[in-house]
């Protein structure tokens, strides 16, 4: 990002995300408290904060995968594209869709590198040989995996390492091309060549998508956020532009967790 | 790496005390695993021994004569074909379809709870108490007469318990994050069961659903007074038929007919045993060829 001033924090110019005093419980306990921000499109925003910090709630919510959880509760409201996700009749599935996302750790479905690329598409109606064809040499591509795996796409997606296994992941929910893109944790599980080699996708997929993710350690989320949220014990404490909260925090607690003092 | 430890340690007579135990205690341990299998092979081995040399062509094809003293078993392992297959179209659907409900879609709630409770429950109820009620409730009450179709739904209902709670065993056994990543690429609840949960949970469903029509093809009481017949030397034409069966033929030429020889009631049993277990052994086979493809 080489503009000279990235629009604040709590009011972005192009919002893609609204998340609007959203509270959430589950098992009455309270995981989020009345969290308010704005995710602006084609940019990398961090939600950032200690185990129990209610983040990866937050991005869980975004594309509706907490609804299958009995005793929840949650208010406030969700905007996608000014479209409340959580009105009635939306459809899930269209939702999620839009809104992918990649887990911590890799986790192939049964059957081939290929079968995992085209498990959404085929879901949502894809026949034409030719196009699928095309979505798995993007997808693949555009993960950082494709030199890797051109040769044996037909072969089982476990026999691939840890590495290559979340950018199959990372592919496999691209190949919906999705708007949003939700990463929780995403390199947890890898080795620092291939963490290296995921951020770096991430910087390519900017361009088209809107990411938001749940760095594994405050380094990485320093690495890649053009935004920055730090959440403590279910509440939003700090959102700002990522040089900022990262170089001149504004709040003694996030001060406190970036430069290591607790976490 | 124990004796390495052990070689390091001096010897007192604590240690060797203590080894002594150990060595008692398995010795325990494999005795009472031997007295598990002794009865198994016992049964086996004399039921073969004084059985064997009933089975011939006849015996396996032709009908009982002289008071079922001579002839074959044919009706009756028909008869338990048909009971077990009858059994097999309805216990299959509702048990399996009944465990993925539990599963896959039941909420935490009351009903579920009690749904739960009721299976339970329904597991440990005595065979010849499902004999009665088959007996009034098909039999009787919906008119199916002594029949093939009220022995099965017998049979069928006696074995659901087996098949949920298996089939829900196996279904959950599969990790939930297989679901969630299905629904997050756009998959219904239903989508990521059928593609995902499903391949992966089957060997586990097959197997309950094989050990719960064996429990059903051997029962005596629930067939006894909704469809078995004492002596029927033709083969059933309809479902409405009465039919033999081995189980209870076995019963009948045991305890009802003076001056049977033992070598048909040692033969009749080799035939069901056989039946039994080369059904165990198919179901030990479909089980570890799925399992190989399992990747968990």
């Amino acid at each position: 990002m080489n503009q000279p001033t990235i629009q604040p924090t709590n009011q972005p110019t192009n919002p893609k995300i609204r998340i609007e005093h959203v509270s959430y419980t589950y098992d009455d306990k309270t995981v989020l408290r009345d969290v308010t921000l704005a995710v602006p499109a084609h940019a990398v925003t961090v939600f950032l904060g200690p185990a129990g910090s209610g983040k990866s709630t937050l991005l869980r919510l975004i594309n509706r995968l907490n609804d299958v959880l009995d005793h929840t509760r949650l208010d406030g409201r969700i905007f996608l594209d000014d479209q409340d996700i959580y009105a009635r009749g939306v459809a899930v599935s269209d939702l999620r869709r839009r809104v992918g996302m990649v887990f911590a750790l890799p986790l192939p479905l049964p059957g081939t590198i290929r079968e995992n690329i085209l498990y959404g598409p085929r879901l949502a109606g894809l026949r034409d040989r030719g196009r699928q064809e095309e979505i798995v040499v993007r997808c693949l591509t555009q993960a950082a995996l494709w030199d890797e795996v051109k040769d044996r796409l037909d072969s089982p997606a476990v026999s691939m390492s840890g590495g290559q296994q979340q950018r199959l992941c990372i592919a496999r929910s691209l190949a919906l091309e999705p708007e949003v893109l939700l990463l929780d944790e995403p390199t947890s599980g890898l080795d620092p060549i291939s963490t290296s080699k995921v951020e770096e996708s991430l910087f390519e997929l900017k361009q088209q998508y809107t990411i938001i993710i749940v760095p594994h350690s405050v380094q990485q989320a320093a690495r890649v956020a053009d935004h920055a949220a730090f959440f403590l014990t279910g509440e939003l404490v700090e959102y700002r532009p990522g040089r900022e909260l990262f170089t001149a925090p504004r709040d003694r607690r996030t001060e406190d967790y970036i430069t290591g003092r607790f976490g | 790496m124990m004796l390495g430890i052990l070689a390091h340690k001096p010897a007192n007579m604590n240690t060797a005390r203590r080894y002594a135990v150990q060595r008692l205690g398995f010795g325990v341990l494999i005795l009472a695993s031997l007295l598990v299998v002794a009865p198994i092979l016992f049964v086996i081995g004399a039921i073969i021994a004084r059985g064997v040399g009933a089975i011939n062509w006849e015996f396996l094809t032709a009908m009982p004569r002289d008071g079922m003293k001579a002839g074959g078993i044919f009706p009756a392992i028909v008869g338990t074909l048909l009971l077990t297959l009858g059994t097999a179209l309805v216990a299959i659907p509702f048990g399996v379809g009944g465990a993925i409900y539990l599963a896959e879609y039941a909420r935490d709630t009351w009903l579920t709870r009690a749904i739960r409770l009721a299976i339970v429950n329904l597991a440990g109820i005595p065979s010849v108490v499902y004999g009665l009620f088959g007996l009034g409730l098909f039999v009787l009450f919906l008119g199916f007469g002594t029949s093939i179709v009220a022995g099965s739904l017998t049979l069928a209902i006696m074995t659901l318990p087996v098949i949920i709670s298996t089939s829900e065993e196996a279904l959950r056994s599969v990790p939930v994050e297989f679901r969630t990543v299905s629904a997050s690429l756009g998959g219904t609840r239903w989508q990521g069961i059928r593609n995902i949960v499903l391949p992966q949970a089957l060997p586990g469903i097959i197997t309950g659903v094989i050990l719960g029509l064996l429990r059903a093809g051997g029962e005596t009481a629930p067939i006894l007074f909704t469809v078995a017949a004492f002596f029927l030397p033709r083969l059933p034409q309809s479902p409405l038929d009465q039919t033999m069966a081995l189980p209870y033929h076995l019963y009948v030429i045991s305890t009802q007919v003076p001056g049977m020889p033992a070598e048909i009631q040692y033969g009749t049993a080799l035939v069901l045993l056989a039946l039994v277990l080369s059904l165990n052994v198919v179901a030990t086979v479909i089980r570890s060829y799925f399992r190989r493809k399992r990747q968990w």
